[in-house]
């Protein structure tokens, strides 16, 4: 445990730079939201008080926005803002909104009508009345609301890191897709104390009344502007080009810290989830992605691979995973699993994904469509020994395999399936698997190597220039360790890959990751 | 001062006040008295316009109240509230402040009117920083009161200012109030539903019922000539005790014989009621007369029980016949 404790806080420290800016971009970008949640919430939750028919509508609005789920609300945003601080903002925006609206509306609604009627009676003005009895009155029902809507925006604002906003969550997503537990928590750590902290002090806000909440309140504004100025916190260097590379991707050796120690590549990064990174790089929002080499988006995005020319992206083979005991429970299982292997190649695979991710067609339509023309298609024989558990990540490309497996078994054996599919990333899918909750899912060589096994980094140079040795040493390291079996490969190397627009790549000479970091090089 | 005429006001299907018309003369105290419902409140934030009337006028000075702007009409006029209504987030001293500060006083003028206002009003100064739930309801009553007050306004709404106390610290505050000078200065308009209230503050009252006037006129003139069976009802049980404490011995002169005898304990005819003398009488068995002066007429008369109790029965025959 202490050596937990003191690994976790070497981290934070030897990471401090990148943490302390995450945490004021968390808080600029909670703020800046907060704010301007308040400048639009506090006058319709004023415009609803005095027109009571606008109430239902406007707060059942703003009702309905909240219940949409924050990743779902983050997508919507995409189109239409693009990626970065824009669209995170505007999302925790409509987060906000409903407490500061409906609070608002609460507090004033709730005066005593004789109170509002006396201020008539001494011939306040109806501004008067607002700023000197209805908000001073409503102030800590409606200081409530603003606590909320702080405490959410600091919680949904850990997912801003999805579409390139940074916050805390960089952290927290890239340690949860490296399995690396010290990371999540030096994102998780300080967002949740972020949020107590801002609840307490708010609720202290909440408890003074009178002429110290007015002087509060009157220095409330200037710090929120503070806060959110932090957003502007000087986030990377800015290049000639920019590179979006996924939370996963900056913390792995065989990722942007093997570009800079290999190829001494120098551009400025912002961190962007997988789901929105492509599109963003087609828009020109990004130049320089860290793509799958297999992934559909390269062909409806038209983005070329940069040569690996210095070999750092280890090979990722993929193959089944299948838990031993399972192997002997359904004994039909592993030559049913096998009748895929080898079948698939990268361009297959390419082809596959561009039908799923972009073309939108179902993964199970693919899968069928796929195992028709290779001749492997069975009917389903509707079979009752026993259920299999697939389990798959949350791409595309494994929902395919899952299908494809789910009707290889069908269609082949008695067993019936269930699938479960988006487990997240890697830990969650083998964890699911160690716990017995999947009896099998499709995995990478390279993944099962970095970001499971992890030995030393030496080892890791010298297996991973062979992608025989490699599948040979995570088959028998899982079989030592974790009583897993590799089954054989399906064929296709799902590797990480930099990518470039193909028309600019064109046009600035540069193929390979050398040549990008020569141009970037370049005064 | 103040003109109604025609005054209408219907909430849904309730006529609220229906078509009345009164004036109230300067510097009057016109008591707006009826039951619960009856239409009294729903009349006074008419004139200052906090509810606007279906028909009807109100004129303040000659002015149609119409043509001004509503909050600058209200400002010159204090207003005391049904349910004292003081803002909560307020001291006492800035309750006291409100009109003052829409209507840009220096501070030192408010501090010095509010302190004059605290000493007529018995409220101890240390008052001034307390927030409003921190004090009794006759005190809040008073901070109410003073609110009204401090802008010296020509006209006083006031809607039972009184209410919602016991009987004890009602007389007292009743008493303290009808001393002020401000009582017998500014013109006046009083709602109570309590008829003892009217007949002790009012020069006139207007009796209501189900928004119509049933009867306005002075106390005597609802005693002695009530209008109809409603104003009889209305009075009912109470009548004897209130012509007891309206009627004075200078009411009662000409019934009263005359009396050579000659003492120099005598009271002002005008200020000794019935009651007061009454009471005299019953507190101390051993007096068998007291003497009075008649202040116009500079004659003395001195009465026992039974001429007391005879003149009041001649003065009340002739009250009623005229
Ligand atoms: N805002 C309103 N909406 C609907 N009806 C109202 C409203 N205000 C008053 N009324 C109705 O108008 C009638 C007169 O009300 P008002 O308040 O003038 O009575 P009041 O004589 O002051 O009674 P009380 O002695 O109980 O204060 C009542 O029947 C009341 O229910
Ligand atoms: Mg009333």
């Amino acid at each position: 445990m202490t050596e937990q404790q003191q690994t976790l806080w070497s981290f934070m420290y030897e990471q401090s730079d990148k943490l302390l800016r995450q945490t004021f971009q968390h808080l600029g970008l909670t703020f800046t939201s907060l704010l301007l949640a308040v400048a639009i919430g506090l006058p319709l939750g004023i415009l609803i008080a005095r027109k009571s028919n606008l109430a239902g509508s406007i707060l059942g609005i703003a009702g309905v926005l909240q219940t949409v789920p924050s990743i779902a609300l983050l997508g919507f945003m995409i189109p239409l803002l693009g990626i970065g601080a824009k669209p995170a903002i505007v999302a925790l925006l409509i987060y906000a909104l409903l407490p500061i609206i409906r609070n608002t509306y609460t507090g004033i609604v709730g005066i005593d009508r004789s109170i509002i009627e006396a201020a008539n009676a001494m011939g306040m003005s109806k501004m008067q009345i607002l700023f000197r009895v209805e908000l001073p009155l409503a102030m800590p029902v409606l200081l409530a609301g603003v606590r909320t809507a702080t405490v959410i925006n600091v919680g949904v604002a850990t997912l801003a890191s999805y579409i390139a906003a940074g916050g805390l969550g960089e952290f927290i997503f890239g340690g949860i897709s490296l399995n690396n537990t010290n990371m999540i928590l030096a994102g998780a750590i300080p967002a949740a104390l972020l949020a107590v902290l801002l609840d307490f002090l708010l609720s202290r806000l909440q408890k003074l009344n009178g002429k110290k909440l007015k002087k509060v309140l009157l220095t409330f504004p200037v710090i929120i502007v503070v806060l959110a100025g932090f957003y502007l916190w000087p986030n990377t260097y800015t290049t000639k080009l920019r590179a979006g590379f996924t939370p996963e991707f900056m913390g792995r050796q065989d990722g942007d810290l093997g570009l800079k120690s290999i190829y001494g590549l120098k551009i400025g990064t912002t961190v962007i989830s997988d789901a929105v990174m492509y599109k963003a790089a087609f828009e020109g929002d990004l130049d320089v992605i860290s793509g799958y080499s297999t992934d559909g988006r390269l062909k409806a995005f038209d983005l070329r691979i940069l040569k690996d020319d210095k070999g750092i992206f280890p090979p990722y083979y993929a193959a089944p995973i299948v838990r031993e005991s399972s192997l002997k429970k359904f004994p039909d299982l592993e030559q049913v699993l096998n009748l895929l292997a080898g079948k698939i190649t990268d361009s297959v695979m390419t082809d596959l994904n561009y039908r799923t991710d972009y073309l939108k067609q179902s993964p199970e339509r693919v899968a069928k469509d796929f195992l028709l023309k290779a001749g492997l298609y069975q009917p389903p024989r509707n079979g009752q020994s026993g259920v299999i558990r697939i389990g798959s990540k949350i791409f595309g490309e494994q929902y395919i395999l899952a299908e494809m497996y789910s009707i290889l078994i069908k269609g082949n054996t008695d067993y019936e399936v269930a699938t479960k599919t988006g487990l997240g990333g890697t830990k969650i899918c083998f964890d699911a698997l160690m716990n017995d909750q999947i009896d099998f899912y499709p995995e990478y060589t390279g993944t099962g190597l970095l970001v499971l096994l992890q030995p030393s980094p030496e080892l890791v140079k010298e297996i991973t220039k062979d992608s025989h040795r490699t599948y040979n040493y995570v088959k028998s390291a899982f079989q030592k360790d974790y009583k897993i079996k590799w089954l054989m490969p399906i064929g296709f190397n799902n590797s990480y890959a930099l990518m470039m627009r193909k028309k600019q790549s064109q046009s600035l000479h540069i193929t390979s990751i050398t040549d990008l970091t020569k141009y970037l090089a370049q005064k | 001062m103040i003109k109604v005429s025609g005054l209408t006001k219907t909430f849904g299907n309730i006529k609220a006040v229906d078509d009345i018309s009164f004036d109230v003369l300067e510097g009057e105290n016109l008591v707006l008295l009826g039951t619960s419902g009856c239409g009294k409140t729903t009349t006074l934030k008419m004139i200052n316009r906090l509810i606007d009337p279906d028909a009807g006028t109100i004129s303040i000075n000659e002015v149609d109240t119409s043509r001004e702007k509503p909050e600058l009409l209200r400002r010159k006029i204090g207003y005391v509230m049904q349910n004292i209504g003081l803002f909560p987030h307020y001291t006492v001293a800035e309750n006291i402040a409100v009109v003052p500060r829409l209507l840009q006083w220096d501070k030192k003028h408010t501090i010095n009117r509010t302190l004059e206002l605290l000493k007529k009003l018995h409220l101890p100064e240390n008052y001034l920083q307390l927030f409003p739930r921190e004090l009794s309801g006759g005190q809040q009553q008073r901070v109410g009161l003073a609110r009204a007050l401090i802008s010296d306004p020509d006209i006083l709404l006031m809607d039972e200012p009184f209410g919602a106390l016991d009987n004890v610290t009602r007389s007292s505050i009743q008493a303290e109030f009808k001393a002020l000078e401000e009582f017998t200065k500014k013109t006046i308009l009083m709602v109570t539903h309590d008829v003892q209230e009217a007949f002790e503050l009012a020069d006139r009252i207007c009796l209501m019922d189900q928004g119509k006037i049933i009867q306005i006129g002075t106390p005597k003139e609802l005693l002695f000539t009530p209008k109809n069976d409603f104003v009889i009802r209305f009075l009912d049980g109470q009548r004897l005790a209130l012509q007891f404490k309206l009627v004075t011995i200078e009411d009662l002169w000409e019934f009263l014989p005359e009396d050579p005898r000659h003492t120099n304990k005598t009271i002002s005819a005008d200020k000794a009621s019935m009651w007061s003398v009454m009471e005299a009488f019953s507190a101390d068995r051993s007096i068998e007369h007291q003497f009075f002066v008649n202040t116009r007429t500079k004659t003395i008369k001195g009465l026992n029980f039974t001429q007391l109790t005879n003149a009041f029965n001649s003065y009340q025959n002739k009250e009623i016949h005229d």
